[in-house]
């Protein structure tokens, strides 16, 4: 079957942070770029971003990035690749400097500079007290800034392709990357997009959970493309449970409310976390904090009439500062929880928020897999960057505000190399004759099957399974039951049967499609957790409990390495974890407290 | 809240199949805890998997799921079910062209918000750090930068059903205001001219639609004003 060739130097898979970054590189260095996405750019999630971006400017006090290097390579449990983190920080200033020359309205100091706030785990002085270091637009950060780089990709001329769903991955013989197939969801077409380079920006999938912050579109499709091109997923097993979702609507509340004083209370109005984080208090990283919280309702201390949430409280602050500083958190109470925060603490839960793992790339954005004894062999033409890569910077655990940052370091540098790898002036490698034949099979299938599964209740019994069975705290049983049951959805995920058979913007399809994306995600990460006998920042396993030999559970004889998830025979191999920065000494290893 | 079985009159159309757009009446049953429209919309979807709309973050800020509710423009996932008659009739946004079912073509909403130029002009070298700006400077661009592109305004906009290919229409205006009240931007002078026009800026009539129905409590009208101000005040 002959079907549409699109020619272009490069294509973008997702036009969120990473997609919009990587965008300004290409189309400022006069490449032909296509910028594919599901959704019209300034609706992709980063905008539902809220509480900043990190960088250590010192804008208010003094901050230096080596402190901001000891607290993510603390906050990722030792898992991040101590390379790629001292990369990222140090291009913090540069990154977030740029945005305000694109125009991002940032909060000012008095004397005019990038306002910034206090954020989990972001602390002077190598762990010592917390500093001010997230820069931020009031609780809107990422819809200031997803608007401030789609304006300016609208000024560099980028070419999008916009309400076009990506599908799968093209690979020649060689295993080259060489370009993607992809469907314009108005008309159901389908298209190659031929290309000498990359990048998938495509975010993450924290829809394979029932309560997710993330929104519907979330549905880890680069990581879904990637597997079934046979390219492995690092440490899918490492998920954030973000500690403040509104109990019920699963609706983010940024940490920044902490940051500007907020504080978690229980049914005893008592100020809990200084139980757990004598140190940080409400301000500890995201995994401690939500393992707190869970404890405290586990334990019978959760309010309201089932004792199944708790309150994060922030009346005792100035309304002005409410107003000024948390005015979407505000909207957001009276809309998801009618409840005024100025009045009345916020019912709040932790909520699965992040993906730490994905696709392995190198810091500077290419994608690298194990082969003939290199653990971190180039993918030729292959890119990816924020949060459908795993680069490691956030190894087990990510600190807030370091997200924003990562997609902005991150998504830059892949555009910067894909420049680069460009320039040398390849031609495009040729197409095979097959290209697009295994994308036209699955849509084929969609269209035609009968008496397959309901793609409602196939996503529903997913999710189900991945928060039933791989939640805040983890169980041995559970792990290994949950392997059982997420094999059985995949099952299913792979006899989709849908009713639309419409040409036109059919929706069911595209959630069908969806769904074989999230079933890689799901498998990857049931069989990554089952196969991880630690406990280690977000995985946290009761097997795996606090020993004096295994401080939190953690034991870095046996387990300081990052898996490898290989979806084709389910198999996981490992690799080591990166120690060694690109100029300093690395953090060492040290039990893990705040 | 209880269980309870919400009704609805919905604007159905599928160019691959149907000859004209119907109103279908359905209903659904719903749990105590959904509360918006959309959770109603994600069950009703799940029961007819050929309705189509657009939604995505669920939280009213990426500017998606707009459509007309009960006849008048608003965000889905910001409409409180309980809060509306029933049967709830939901139509596409009015005056754009109809893909399918409560989908709208946008491109002409977005024409006209490219059409002003929406990104930041200033032709200085960057400098090594930011560029200054004071809070007061800073807090002028409040109530302008928030836009999510929605459409609710511009498609609620009689001026903008009748001219949209000329009149840049609320949600396009908001954003050249958001750039002429940026001490940072230089282009001061080449955004008026852009507007000097009898259709671009002059055909809003000040209806005040717009404030109606914008889901995050903006005033374009309030913007309108302002440039229509500095226009007065550089012909003087």
């Amino acid at each position: 079957m002959s079907i549409p060739v699109l020619k272009f130097d490069a294509v973008i898979v997702g036009a969120g942070g990473a997609g919009l970054r990587s965008a300004i590189q290409l189309s400022e260095a006069g490449l032909k770029t296509a910028v594919l996405s599901k959704v019209f750019p300034t609706r992709s999630h980063t905008v539902a971003a809220q509480g900043g971006v990190a960088a250590s400017l010192g804008n208010s006090e003094e901050d230096h990035w080596h402190w901001h290097m000891y607290d993510t390579v603390k906050g990722s449990d030792w898992l991040g690749d101590q390379d790629a983190i001292e990369f990222m920080v140090r291009k913090a200033n540069e990154c977030v400097v740029e945005l305000e020359h694109y125009g991002m309205p940032f909060d000012r100091t008095d004397n005019g500079k990038i306002y910034q706030r206090p954020f989990g785990g972001h602390m002077s002085n190598f762990g010592e007290k917390p500093v001010r270091r997230s820069c931020a637009a009031a609780d809107r950060t990422g819809h200031a800034m997803l608007h401030a780089m789609y304006q300016r990709n609208v000024k560099a001329n980028t070419q999008f392709f916009v309400e076009w769903m990506a599908l799968d991955l093209v690979r020649d013989a060689e295993g080259h990357v060489i370009g993607v197939t992809a469907m314009e969801m108005e008309t159901g077409q389908v298209v190659i997009f031929h290309t000498r380079a990359t990048i998938f920006a495509t975010g993450g999938a924290g829809r394979i959970f029932y309560s997710s912050t993330n929104a519907f579109i979330n549905t880890g499709d680069g990581l879904g493309m990637a597997a079934r091109a046979g390219i492995p997923l690092e440490d899918m097993e490492f998920w954030q449970f973000h500690p403040t979702g509104v109990a019920g609507a699963g609706v983010l509340i940024t940490e920044g409310v902490r940051g500007e004083g907020g504080i978690l209370r229980n049914s005893s109005k008592e100020r809990f976390m200084e139980r757990y984080a004598p140190n940080a208090k409400d301000l500890a990283s995201r995994d401690v904090v939500s393992r707190a919280m869970t404890t405290e309702i586990n334990e019978g201390r959760g309010c309201g009439v089932n004792k199944d949430y708790v309150l994060l409280d922030i009346t005792h602050l100035d309304p002005n500062t409410i107003m000024k500083r948390l005015p979407g958190i505000r909207e957001i109470g009276l809309q998801f929880a009618g409840v005024d925060c100025i009045k009345e603490p916020l019912p709040v839960v932790p909520t699965c928020h992040y993906q730490m793992g994905g696709i392995p790339t190198h810091y500077s954005g290419r994608v690298v897999v194990p082969h003939n004894g290199d653990h971190n062999s180039i993918v030729p033409g292959f890119y990816a960057a924020g949060e459908c890569a795993c680069a490691s910077v956030h190894g087990a655990n990510r600190l807030g505000t370091n997200s924003l940052l990562d997609l902005l370091v991150f998504g830059k540098s892949a555009g910067d190399s894909a420049v680069e790898d460009l320039k040398s002036g390849k031609a495009h490698r040729e197409l095979p004759k097959d290209a697009a034949d295994k994308s036209l099979a699955r849509i084929a299938a969609l269209d035609s099957r009968k008496g397959g599964a309901n793609v409602h209740e196939t996503r529903l019994a997913m999710q189900r399974t991945m928060q039933t069975h791989a939640g805040v705290f983890r169980f041995g049983d559970l792990l290994k039951s949950g392997v059982e049951k997420i094999l059985e959805v995949e099952k299913a995920a792979r006899q989709l049967e849908i009713t639309d058979k419409s040409m036109a913007w059919n929706t069911a399809r595209t959630e069908a499609l969806e769904m074989e994306n999230l079933i890689e995600v799901a498998k990857a990460t049931m069989l990554s957790a089952e196969a991880r006998k630690e406990s280690r920042g977000a995985h946290v396993r009761d097997d795996a409990p606090d020993t004096p030999e295994f401080p939190n559970g953690r034991n870095d004889q046996e387990w300081l390495k990052h898996t490898l998830f290989n979806s084709a025979d389910n198999s996981i191999t490992y690799k080591p974890v990166t120690m060694q920065p690109l100029t300093v000494e690395p953090i060492a290893l040290k039990t893990r407290s705040y | 809240m209880s269980k309870r079985t919400v009704q609805f009159s919905i604007y159905r159309y599928d160019p691959d199949k149907d000859e004209a757009p119907y109103m279908q009446d359905i209903s659904v049953d719903i749990e105590p805890t959904d509360r918006k429209l959309l959770d109603a919309l994600t069950k009703l979807k799940a029961k007819d998997d050929t309705l189509s709309y657009r939604r995505s973050c669920r939280e009213g800020v990426c500017g998606s799921d707009a459509m007309n509710i009960n006849g008048k423009n608003a965000l889905a996932c910001l409409t409180d079910i309980d809060d509306l008659k029933q049967p709830i009739v939901l139509r596409p946004l009015p005056g754009l062209p109809v893909i399918r079912d409560l989908i709208v073509d946008m491109t002409q909403f977005f024409k006209q918000y490219h059409s002003i130029k929406p990104y930041l002009i200033n032709n200085d070298p960057p400098p090594e750090r930011e560029r200054l700006q004071s809070p007061e400077e800073r807090e002028e661009l409040n109530g302008l930068y928030e836009c999510i592109l929605c459409a609710c305004c511009s498609t609620a906009c009689p001026s903008f059903w009748w001219n949209p290919d000329k009149f840049v229409g609320p949600a396009g205006l908001l954003a050249a205001y958001r750039f002429l009240a940026d001490t940072r931007d230089q282009a001061t002078s080449e955004r008026l001219d852009n507007l000097e026009d009898p259709y671009r800026l002059f055909r809003c009539h000040t209806i005040m639609n717009c404030v109606d129905v914008c889901p995050k409590g903006l005033n374009p009208t309030k913007a309108i004003g302002k440039i229509k101000d500095m226009m007065v005040g550089r012909a003087v």
